[in-house]
């Protein structure tokens, strides 16, 4: 019995069509699903308002989870995300508001209250891959340091104090609209197709699914694979910092304290969800972008029908369940 | 072919240096341990005194009985992430128990961790979904759970029974928490050490087709180990609500990361197959000393540090511990 546990996956062809066919249209068919349950049972849902709150509210999310789809298609995980986007979320206002470089030109302000927080987060994440190449620590415990020290970071920086700010033209990219859509809606999708088209198409994309599928063969093979890795978690800091900066310009207000918690279990299972091995060496990314929205519309779902917050975590849970199951019918995974 | 053109099967006999540098890597987390006691001791007056060793002792026996279990939860090559929560959850069910007694209370938050424990397993060991995702799910639902049976708020214990004797008294002049968790630690070292389970685990963490092909009962080892840590976060939730007098949904974020810290700090790989539970506990001990050492630097007033720096210093810490270990274990295994 315990002998065709292991090679069951292999010994069911049926089982195994069945499963790619999950695979491949699981998360589409479920997102579909949910999107005629609402329709038929949710009031209001089929508005814009409706729409935009729920593309708002999950964009963040698809922001972080894009660069984690990359460090695990390199076999890694980035537990740091939340603290790098609260180190970025307290460092903004700093700038703006002339605390640490002094009074700014308000253009200026802006731009390098954009441009610094977003560089400082990409810093620390390359720190992560610093450690992760250069002293062969595992991924989970490299970033554990930032995840523990970085929120203390911010909350160094700002004595732990909530600021609050109003400042229109940093907030556009929390607040903003472009040709009427949400403009962090906007920056996730060219995100997302970006990050997509240079897995497919870009030789650092293939270099990046090497170095997760088998790491030593890519070294023979001359994948410069500490490099790889030292990107791949660059680019998820510069990510992290990009979403803090969003976070707080939604919210007019920084707090340290709050800002990304909880936030890398969200990318995690919006990845695992959408199909991407969490060993490595696999990635999709517009199934990430599926994996998120199927878990923001099921907690919007529940949440707008009267189910409490609490309970709808539970079901969250065992959707991810279910999503990850449903894959591993399809043999490969492992 | 003569045999001695083929290269030498067995390896050569370790130099001293090498010898040397495992025995330091074994026994590093107690020399470091003492080095922290000696630089205390020398340090404050009152740091070897009879109030600070014994409230060390109280607080950190919750993390010292999630950190066991991890400890075997990662012997096997797993991950339990969802202790935290668990501990959270358990502290409500055993808070809403306190008025029936303390046996209730503390069967019934055990067994709550139990139960999650149990499904963990069942579901990384039947449907063979990664440990890391299944308990994460399961941190999500325990935490909704928690949440649910509190109705968002801490429930507080009843006063009138033993139960809050059971984390706030004495016995033998000792904390009775310390004493559960010395207790659980006994245990454990035998279990680890003497009997078939311990090696079984071990087995099981060093290579589990191996293990499964020896005829080791891999899926009864695996459901074990998680329900184990479980029922030891359970354990250390019941505690908590007897400590603080309340059961805190709320609590527990972040103690899955000091447990694979303190487990990691004790030398035991994330990749299984090695492990110490003395080690774990000095981790322990190692990371509660330094959350101590701080207090008493805040006490002194000479630095003021405050409770955010303390983190940034413990994520620093973690970081020189992480970094002397890749040393030590790669001049180990070159």
């Amino acid at each position: 019995m315990a002998d065709t546990a292991i090679h069951s996956t292999a010994a069911r062809p049926p089982g195994r069509r069945i499963g790619d066919l999950a695979r491949t249209w699981g998360a589409p068919l479920a997102l579909v699903a949910l999107l005629l349950f609402n329709a038929a049972v949710t009031p209001n849902f089929l508005t814009w308002q409706t729409f935009f709150v729920n593309l708002t509210q999950v964009a963040t999310i698809v922001i972080v989870a894009t660069g984690m789809t990359l460090v695990i298609a390199t076999g890694g995980i980035d537990l740091s995300v939340g603290s790098l986007m609260a180190i970025a979320g307290a460092l903004a206002p700093l700038i703006f508001g002339g605390s640490l470089f002094g009074p700014l030109d308000p253009a200026l302000g802006v731009t390098l209250a954009i441009a610094v927080p977003i560089l400082v987060a990409g810093c620390f994440g390359l720190f992560n891959g610093f450690l992760v190449t250069s002293f062969g620590i595992q991924p989970i415990i490299a970033t554990l340091v930032l995840f523990i020290a970085g929120r203390g970071i911010a909350q160094v920086m700002t004595n732990g104090n909530l600021q609050t700010f109003s400042n229109p033209s940093f907030q556009w990219i929390g607040l903003g609209r472009v040709f009427g859509m949400p403009v962090q809606a906007v920056l996730m999708l060219v995100i997302v197709l970006a990050v997509a088209w240079m897995l497919r198409a870009t030789i650092f994309g293939r270099h990046v699914l090497a170095t997760g599928g088998n790491e030593p063969a890519a070294r023979l093979a001359g994948v410069p694979v500490n490099r790889v890795k030292l990107a791949v978690y660059a680019v998820s800091g510069l990510l992290s910092g990009l979403a803090g900066l969003i976070v707080i310009a939604i919210n007019a207000s920084s707090d340290a304290n709050l800002i990304g918690l909880g936030m890398e279990l969200d990318a995690i299972a919006a990845v695992a969800v959408g199909g991407t091995l969490l060993t490595g060496g696999r990635a999709t990314v517009v199934g990430t972008l599926l994996g998120a929205l199927i878990i923001q519309l099921v907690r919007y779902t529940l949440l707008a029908n009267g189910v409490p917050d609490a309970a709808a975590l539970v079901v969250k849970a065992a959707i991810i369940l279910l999503a990850v199951w449903l894959q591993r019918q399809g043999g490969t995974a492992r | 072919m003569t045999t001695d053109t083929v290269a030498p099967r067995r390896p050569a006999p370790p130099s001293l240096a090498a010898r040397a540098g495992a025995a330091l890597s074994r026994q590093g987390v107690l020399i470091a341990l003492v080095l922290l006691i000696l630089f205390g001791a020398l340090r404050y007056d009152n740091f070897l005194g009879e109030y600070n060793v014994l409230s060390v002792l109280r607080y950190n026996s919750m993390f010292a009985l999630i950190a066991l279990g991890m400890c075997f939860v990662i012997m096997t090559g797993g991950i339990d992430l969802s202790v935290g929560a668990v501990a959270a959850m358990a502290s409500v069910v055993s808070a809403l128990l306190s008025p029936q007694g303390l046996l209730p209370a503390l069967l019934g938050g055990v067994a709550a961790g139990a139960a999650v424990g149990l499904i963990n397993g069942l579901v990384i060991a039947k449907l063979r979904i990664l440990p890391f995702i299944t308990t994460l799910a399961t941190l999500l639902a325990a935490q909704g759970t928690g949440l649910l049976l509190a109705g968002n708020q801490s429930v507080s214990v009843s006063w009138d029974g033993l139960f809050v004797e059971l984390g706030q008294g004495d016995l033998f002049g000792l904390p009775i928490p310390a004493l559960i968790a010395a207790a659980a630690y006994l245990l454990g070292s035998l279990a680890l050490n003497y009997t078939g389970f311990g090696r079984h685990t071990l087995a099981v963490g060093g290579n589990e087709e191996a293990a499964r092909l020896m005829g080791l009962p891999v899926e009864r080892i695996t459901i074990a180990v998680y329900t184990l840590s479980g029922a030891l976060a359970g354990l250390a939730g019941v505690i908590l609500a007897s400590q603080f007098g309340a059961g805190q949904p709320t609590e527990g974020a972040g103690w899955e990361l000091f447990a694979i810290a303190a487990v990691v700090v004790g030398g035991t790989l994330l990749t299984g197959g090695v492990g110490s539970v003395g080690a774990t506990l000095s981790g322990v001990l190692l990371l509660g000393l330094i959350f101590n050492i701080l207090n008493f630097e805040n006490g002194r007033g000479v630095i003021s540090l405050s409770a955010y720096w303390q983190s940034v210093i413990r994520g620093a810490f973690l970081l020189v511990v992480v970094i002397l270990q890749s040393r030590l274990t790669r001049r180990q295994a070159p």
